[in-house]
Parts: C-alpha cells; structure tokens; sequence
C-alpha cells in the first residue's frame, strides 16, 4: 500500500464529513426557513444577508449556554449517549457513492469513502447503532419523559427498520448486488422508483420513522413528552442530539437517493448528453469525464428529499402511538413483504425471457399491493372511529 | 375512489401547504416597518399644552386618586402671572409617572378635567434601570413648537384666571 491512497483516504473522508456538518448547520436554516414559508411567515432572516449566519449565531449561543447534568443521572452514560447518537449518523455516510469512478492523476478514484462489497448491510447495521444512545440517553437521564421519550424510540424504531430492511432488499434486488456503487449504476437507464415505485413510497415512509420525524416523531412529542429523550440535556450535548438528528436526515436522504432515485447518476432525461456523469468533456487541450457532476446531481436529489420530509413535517399531524405501532406491523411490514416477492418475481421473469421489459410487472402488481394495502386502512379507520359516531 | 380517500385526503393537506409556500408572508419586519395603531390605543402618555404653549395640567391630582396602580404623583405649587406654567391658579410643579406601576387602563385621562393627560401611541418604552422607569415632568411634557411659547414665562395680568376651559364632549 503506498502513501497516496492514505492522502485519498484523507481527503474523500474530510470532504464527507465536512459536507455532513455544514450540511447539517444548513439544514437547520433550510427548515426553518422552508416551514416559515409554508406557514406564510418569513423565518429567520437577520443573522447575515438573508439569515445564512443564523447557524453560526445557533451554534455559538449553543457552545456558551451551561450544561446541567442531574443529580441522579447515570453520569457515565448520560455522558456518552449523545456521543453514541451522534457518531453512527456521520460513519453511516462513509459508503455512500457521491461520483463515478473515474482516474484522476493517473489513479484509480472511487467516490465513496469506502467502497465496500456489503455497502447495504454496512447502512443497515450502523442505522440501527443509533437507537443506542436515544435509549441511553432516556435510560440514564432518570427522568419519566425522557425514559418513555426513549423506551418509544427503540419500539419505533425497531418496528420500523423491518421494513426499512426489506425496502433494502428491493434495492439488492433490483441492482443485483450489494455494493452501493452497483446498485448506482444498475439505475443507469432508468431510476428504481419507477421500477419499484410503491417500494420506494414504503422506503421513504420508513425513513421518516428512522430517523423521528414528524410525523412519526414520538420520541421528542412536545406536547406528551416534553422534549422526550433529550429533555435533561442542555448545551452542547443537547446540540449532538440535535445534529445527530439532522445529519441522519441528510444521511437517509442520501441513501433514499443512492437506492432509488438514481444516486450520483444524472436525471433519466440528460442521459447520454454532455450534462452525464459518464460524458467526456473536452476543454482545449484537456479531456476529462464529467465525474464533478456527481455530487452536484446527488446535492440536489437530497435537497428535494429533504424538502419533502420538511413539508411532511409542516402538514401532517402526529400520528397516534398505537396506531404507529400498527401502521408498521401490520400494514407496512406485509405490504413490504409483497414488494419484496413481487420484485423477487419479476426480476426472475425478466431474466428467464432475457427481456427487461417484464420488469414491467414490479410496478403494476405492486400498485396493485399498495392499493390493497390502502384499502385495509381505510376499512380500519372506518371500523375503529367513524363507525362509532 | 372510496378505498384511496385516507390518501387523497393526505394529498390535499400537502397540496394546501404547498401553496401556501407562493402566499405573501404576513411578517411585519418589525423595526423597520411598523403598524399604525388604533385610534384609540392607549400608549405612554404624553402631558399636553393649550395652543398657546401652556400646560393643560393644573396639579390636580385628579389623575392620581383615579390610578387604580398608584402609579401616578403629583405636586402642585401656585402660578402668579410673572411666572405663568398653566392657565388658573395652580401647576404641577412635579409630575412622575412609574411606568413599570402602570397599566395603561387610561382612568387618568377620563379623570383629567382639563384633558391635560393623554395615553398616546408609543409603545416602545424600555429601561434598564428601575429608576429609569420613573418618567418625569420633562419626558411626558409635549414639546413646544416655538420657543417663545415655552413655560414658565411672564403674561398680561388677569388674563388667564380661569384654569378649567369651556370644553366639548370627548368624540372619541
């Protein structure tokens, strides 16, 4: 192993987490600003031209506010937890593609941090890291809130990853492998969404859960929990939380992005142009493929991503917690189930008669699941609070 | 159609909340722009002065035995026509008003016989200091348009002995 692929190693890392944290101080201001327009308000407009210092004004008062640990907390624990929170939701980026491989100074580059065979168990796996420090959090905070704050995010969160895991396996399905730079270019005529768009729905969904948004934000419920798990923390160890929180949002929408809309690879309709991943640009004497491309295509499908889950938040009430749980165990989980046997089916076909336009069934029977699924729901809700009127 | 309405019905509160993303926001960027206040809202008083350039008041202390928060002192002391402040007899030679005491009920201004106090439409008080909040003659009094009709100041003799005037019903 020589010297440069350390140098690589360095900088694709520091360019990672340099975008998660920025990208997480941003994000604060984008929601804020996002769900400040939808409420027909302006949002934060004054820390610099047009609020973008507003982080920097959060994160110093932040930094200097005092940090109370309670008397009858664990310390060692209550010390860790954000700590634990915090840390999966910068790692979980390290295989996610933002560019195509490509040689640049005579070398080989991949543009994922790591470029590891199993990319999808790794996102799995390090997901399910962070429901550690919400509970620890809860657990050692010896406070009632932030316990049921805590002991309600690992039921959500364990509900939830089943079909998380199962939205995971259309992906694997669908791109043939399990290397997150495979799956990428298996989407590189058309996006998984379209193949398999009730799977994506179902992933998307899930996502929301994953990572305690609204409305599946039962762990931090103001109004039952005060702030829920984080109730007792204060300062910086309240912004860990906080960023962890946000950078999980950027890392989902990434992944959400990588899997299904397509990852670092261009829009279906600049394909083939000069404006793909894969053109080769020639600029006078030089000649170089477009690889920049790629984390610009992949900024602006996390940047919609986002936008959705901060209009969900805007829209939709807070889901009841026992219909979250079987939201999840009843309608997600078997009709994620289906998408998984239905995409496992038509894969099959299509290979059987070597002709990908079979693949056309994924989306018409897995609509037709979903409508199914739909359909539960409504006779559900009818039956438990309509009919009762 | 039916079976979808839990998700049209989740569809139309995004589509709701999308458009209200192109509405005008409602904001009033604060102190640069500022609303105007109701006519009859009831903000830092001001002690007024006939056109002439006297004070209205005559330390009657009217205004402070109607303060319901005692907010309210006055002391009075006697005119003579060399030294004139207000028509009549008497003036309010020290005139305070505690303004983290009051309650902006107005009662001093109903009270006022000569229509002296007025609750006005500042709302921007702040102190930093108790003692600051004790606003004095000089901060409440109006300012003179000319300097000529400031007080005290000398007049004809026998002209101003009437120290209540002959007044209309308050219109509003």
């Amino acid at each position: 192993m020589d010297w440069t692929i350390w140098v690589e190693w360095l900088i694709k890392s520091l360019f990672v987490v340099f975008a998660l944290l920025t990208g997480f101080a941003y994000l604060t201001l984008y929601e804020r600003r996002a769900l400040a327009k939808i409420q027909v308000r302006i949002g934060p407009n004054r820390a610099g031209w047009q609020g973008l210092l507003q982080p920097v004004a959060d994160a110093v008062k932040l930094i200097f506010k005092e940090e109370l640990t309670p008397a009858k907390a664990d310390k060692l624990v209550f010390f860790w937890a954000p700590i634990i929170t915090m840390v999966p939701s910068i790692v979980i980026a390290a295989v996610i593609p933002f560019g195509p491989t490509t040689t640049l100074f005579g070398r080989t580059i991949v543009f994922s941090v790591a470029n590891i065979n199993v990319g999808v168990l790794f996102l799995m796996a390090v997901a399910s890291i962070a429901v550690y420090g919400i509970v620890l959090a809860g657990w050692s905070s010896n406070n009632k809130y932030a316990m049921l704050g805590g002991l309600r995010s690992s039921a959500q969160m364990i509900s939830y990853e089943l079909s998380l895991g199962l939205g995971f396996v259309t992906a694997i399905l669908l791109g043939n492998s399990m290397n997150l730079h495979d799956i990428v270019d298996a989407q590189r005529n058309v996006w998984f969404a379209v193949v398999q768009p009730v799977g994506a729905l179902i992933f998307m969904i899930v996502t929301l859960a994953e990572v305690n948004r609204a409305p599946f934000d039962m762990p931090e419920a103001e109004q039952e929990l005060t702030a829920g798990y984080h109730s007792e923390y204060s300062g910086m160890k309240f912004a860990l939380f906080f960023m962890a929180e946000y950078q999980k949002m950027i890392a989902i929408s990434m992944i959400a992005a990588t899997l299904f809309f397509g990852g670092y690879r261009e829009f279906w309709f600049l394909k083939d142009t000069f404006l793909s991943v894969d053109a080769i640009w020639n600029i006078g004497p030089w000649q170089f493929q477009a690889w920049f491309l790629g984390p610009i295509y992949m900024l602006l499908k996390v940047v919609v991503l986002l936008f959705f889950m901060i209009w969900i938040r805007a829209t939709w009430p807070r889901i009841r917690y026992d219909r979250l749980m079987s939201f999840g165990w009843k309608v997600l989980l078997p009709l994620s189930l289906a998408v998984v046997f239905i995409s496992a089916v038509g894969v099959l076909v299509a290979q059987q008669f070597d002709n990908n336009w079979y693949l056309a069934i994924i989306p018409i029977f897995s609509s037709v699941a979903g409508l199914v699924a739909v359909g539960f729901v409504d006779q559900a809700l009818r039956r438990k609070s309509y009919a009762s009127h | 159609m039916r079976v979808i309405e839990p998700v049209w019905e989740l569809g139309r509160g995004l589509a709701r909340t999308f458009a209200s993303l192109f509405e005008k926001p409602v904001t009033v960027q604060y102190p640069e722009e500022k609303r105007e206040v109701r006519p009859r809202f009831r903000g830092r008083h001001v002690l007024k002065r006939y056109e002439n350039g006297l004070e209205k008041c005559i330390g009657c202390s009217l205004c402070a035995a109607a303060c319901p928060a005692d907010a309210i002192f006055v002391e009075a002391s006697e005119n003579t026509d060399e030294n004139r402040f207000s028509p009549g007899e008497r003036y309010a030679s020290t005139y305070e008003i505690n303004m983290l005491r009051c309650i902006y009920c107005g009662f001093c201004e109903d009270a006022c016989p000569t229509e002296a106090i007025v609750l006005g439409d500042n709302y921007e008080l702040s102190f930093t200091d108790r003692r600051q909040a004790i606003y004095p003659k000089e901060m409440l009094l109006e300012p003179v348009p000319d300097a000529a009709m400031t007080t005290p100041r000398k007049v004809e003799p026998g002209v101003y002995q009437r120290s209540v005037p002959e007044m209309k019903d308050p219109q509003d």
